[in-house]
């Protein structure tokens, strides 16, 4: 394995200014002290409830997602390169889906395949030529960033259609407000806790011209069984919203109304946490049964939002990731200020030809995947599952991306036998209004726990950090 | 506030209530049991337990007769009995975690503490010993997840509706117990009457927690009507139907205020009341105890319809 960046000691081995005050401290701070905190946050994090459910796994109904307590800390000027990076490639994601369901100028232009968009599960032909209110699809965003160096940092996926882990950001700042003041005390540290309100300051200006002066907003969970349930109930009760499951609306004359104890009320905007395919049952999957039957078409009328709108999906399919570079400079003219990881396109020959002789070397990825689910990491894998893996990718190339293994940047992490480095990436979100863009700084830190592992996922044993971006 | 999110809370309190309901009969049943036949009478009180549960439709599917062993799995833990206690609590939990921010952290602990407890008891319990503790922890976590609505709950519609569930739950039990022992409080019985009826009265004040307070209220001994008046007219008993209606239309006038407007809910739930008040023992009896009984069980269902099509849907 390449050696990778450690963000507190880099190159070589003394701290980097962002860091100092957290070394500092670490070589003061007995290891006891350490171990008792992090018991604490524990405790604390099982009363407050904070859970998520693994799929396939009938015993882990409601399990805990670790949590580090040491955080990840970000200069004030490289969070400046990376939230600049946001907007643009946000705004770029935005121009771009309007476009596909619009005028079609970047498949003319013969930037991205048209088979790529057209042959696409998640594009949603119901979208073509359709208004949304002040052309944003993508309200809500989450960008996946890895960093390899000190200058460079890498866009690893994006997240458009119902990003979520933004309640572990804020429950991970405050249990470490409660367990560490005095290292807070040490820093000046931007906060997020205005997460919801930015939030709900977005859904309001977003809300169809015909809502009256104070919208009202909903949150459409699948339920309780959804993995992210605890986060639906707690954004609701963050945002002063209703949490709605499908069958507490419906649809009349092309409005959206809910069932409350005193009759049916209308529905201005819905911040949906469930798929395109559920939305809808008349429009999409009949059998779904989480979804509102009408609701798509009180959409295209104009008197509900969605966030995000339907059809995200071909902004964030691993496919088209590859193609995010062009896709900046087609709409913006502009060189893409966050790169993107180089990426082998199996649904071309050479590329997979390259692939299938390197195959050891890479990380293989379902380009619809998500959660780390079905994805390969060369370097790791056994030789029986390379060869499989070989396999899958002959028979259908077209499902499968590549790229390099990335030396995703470490952090000080405590663990079994101490503080050691581990890897992580960031997943900071991005909000898109009529008015402007927010973006909390910071974001949710993913490490992976287990030495040298390279995936962050909480469902394939990643744990979460705090993470601090210094002002000033 | 979402109808969804009323009926929840509305149901959570429903069948936690009615979870401490079946933990009393069962323990009243088990009694009974204990006694020499002579005192207990012939009938079967395991068959009488099921029917004021009223599950013997559903028992019968699967069992095919009616004995402590199977009654008090049936009641108590099987799963394919929709209202066996476990279910009323796996209900209850469920219930509670779909409207999880709705509850206050002390009812919440109290419904999730008893549900991830109810895992101790396992498939049943080993002894008649750990039975009747298991029936001892089931009216405990009624009692404390009922506490804790009242001392913790803002007093707004999330409060009214879980009060709602509570006493609309409370009048169907307490009506059906007298549904089957109606005929065991005749006046007729009376002359009939010897220590074999005392033990079967004492057993339906006992079910419905009023032995102490029938002494209480009317300073006698055991007598078959005053049970039926104590049951039925008293609003000093908590669990008779005319307590549970002043209750009913109090909680449901609250909301209508707070929501300015009355509805079926209430009309309905005042007309059963007024006919509650107005009424004297001798008039029951004289017109029928047993079609009063039917017909109180038959409006009550229809309150439950007229609150569920009106604020619940």
């Amino acid at each position: 394995m390449v050696d990778a960046f450690d963000e507190m000691t880099g190159a070589d081995g003394t701290p980097r200014p962002a860091y100092a005050q957290l070394a500092r401290w670490l070589a003061e701070v007995r290891p006891d002290v350490l171990d008792f905190r992090r018991r604490e946050a524990e405790v604390l994090f099982r009363r407050i409830g904070i859970t998520f459910a693994v799929y396939g796994d009938p015993d882990a109904q409601e399990r805990l997602i670790p949590f580090d307590v040491l955080p990840r800390i970000l200069a004030a000027d490289e969070w400046q390169i990376v939230r600049s990076g946001l907007e643009q490639r946000v705004q770029a994601i935005n121009h771009y889906i309007r476009d596909i369901y619009g005028r079609r100028e970047i498949l003319k232009a013969g930037i991205i395949p048209e088979d790529l968009v057209f042959q696409n599960p998640v594009f949603r032909p119901e979208m073509n030529g359709m208004k949304v209110p002040h052309d944003i699809y993508v309200h809500i965003a989450g960008i996946d960033i890895v960093r390899v160096d000190p200058q460079t940092f890498y866009v690893l996926e994006d997240n458009a259609r119902t990003p979520s882990g933004v309640s572990y950001m804020l429950e991970n700042r405050e249990i470490m407000l409660r367990l560490f003041p005095e290292l807070f005390a040490r820093h000046r540290i931007a906060p997020v806790e205005n997460y919801p309100d930015e939030l709900l300051a977005t859904f309001k200006s977003i809300a169809p011209a015909n809502a009256g002066a104070e919208p009202t907003v909903v949150l459409l969970t699948p339920g309780v069984y959804n993995s992210a349930y605890y986060e639906h109930s707690f954004l609701a009760d963050k945002l002063g919203v209703e949490l709605v499951e499908g069958r507490d609306l419906f649809v009349r004359d092309e409005l959206v109304y809910m069932r409350t104890t005193q009759g049916p009320k209308r529905v201005d905007v819905v911040y949906r946490r469930i798929d395109d395919d559920f939305l809808d049952p008349l429009a999409f999957r009949p059998d779904s049964a989480l979804g509102v039957p009408g609701l798509l078409s009180a959409y295209q009328a104009g008197n509900v939002t969605l966030a995000n709108a339907v059809g995200t999906g071909i902004a964030d399919d691993k496919a088209v990731y590859s193609y995010m570079p062009g896709i900046i400079k087609f709409y913006l003219g502009a060189e893409p200020i966050l790169r993107n990881v180089p990426t082998w396109r199996c649904r071309e020959p050479e590329h997979l030809g390259y692939v299938l002789d390197h195959l050891d070397e890479l990380v293989v990825k379902e380009v619809h995947g998500s959660g780390g689910y079905g994805m390969l990491i060369g370097p790791q894998a056994e030789k029986h599952t390379l060869a499989a893996f070989r396999a899958k990718l002959k028979s259908n190339p077209t499902n499968f991306i590549a790229q390099p293994t990335l030396a995703l940047s470490t952090c000080p992490t405590c663990v079994e036998e101490g503080v050691a480095p581990r890897h992580v990436d960031l997943r900071p979100f991005v909000l898109t209004g009529a008015d402007r863009v927010r973006v909390v700084p910071g974001g949710l830190t993913r490490v992976a726990l287990r030495k040298g592992s390279l995936v962050v996922n909480s469902s394939q044993g990643g744990g979460t950090k705090d993470t601090w971006v210094l002002d000033g | 506030m979402l109808s969804r999110t009323a009926d929840n809370l509305y149901w959570l309190a429903r069948y936690v209530e009615r979870a401490e309901y079946l933990a009393r009969i069962l323990e009243v049943s088990q009694r009974l049991t204990t006694l020499p036949l002579a005192y207990a009478g012939s009938s079967n009180e395991w068959d009488s337990a099921l029917a004021t549960a009223g599950c013997v439709h559903a028992f019968s599917e699967i069992y095919s007769q009616a004995s402590e062993e199977t009654v008090t799995d049936f009641l108590c833990f099987s799963a394919a009995n929709p209202s066996s206690i476990r279910n009323c609590f796996e209900m209850a939990r469920s219930n509670a975690r779909a409207v999880r921010t709705a509850l206050t952290v002390e009812m919440w602990d109290a419904i999730n503490g008893t549900w991830i407890e109810l895992k101790r008891f396992g498939n049943g319990a080993t002894s008649r010993d750990e039975f009747m503790r298991f029936l001892r922890w089931v009216q405990e976590n009624s009692l404390r997840f009922d506490g804790s609505a009242y001392r913790t709950m803002l007093r707004n519609d999330a409060y009214w509706f879980s009060r709602l569930g509570v006493y609309m739950e409370r009048a169907d039990n307490t009506a059906r117990i007298l549904d089957v022992k109606y005929h065991l409080l005749l006046p007729a019985h009376e002359r009939i009457g010897g220590p074999l009826d005392y033990f079967q009265w004492a057993a339906i004040l006992r079910s419905v927690s009023a032995l102490t307070a029938y002494h209480w209220v009317y300073r006698e001994s055991v007598k078959p009507w005053l049970i039926a008046d104590l049951l039925i007219l008293r609003d000093e008993l908590p669990r008779s139907l005319a307590s549970c209606y002043e209750n009913l239309v109090l909680y449901l006038d609250h909301i209508a205020r707070a929501y300015g407007r009355q509805g079926p809910a209430q009309r309905h739930a005042r007309a059963i009341r007024a006919r509650l008040e107005n009424s004297r023992m001798e008039g029951i009896f004289q017109n029928g105890l047993h079609e009063f009984i039917s017909e109180f069980i038959t409006d009550n269902n229809r309150l439950g319809a007229a609150i569920s099509e009106q604020y619940l849907t």
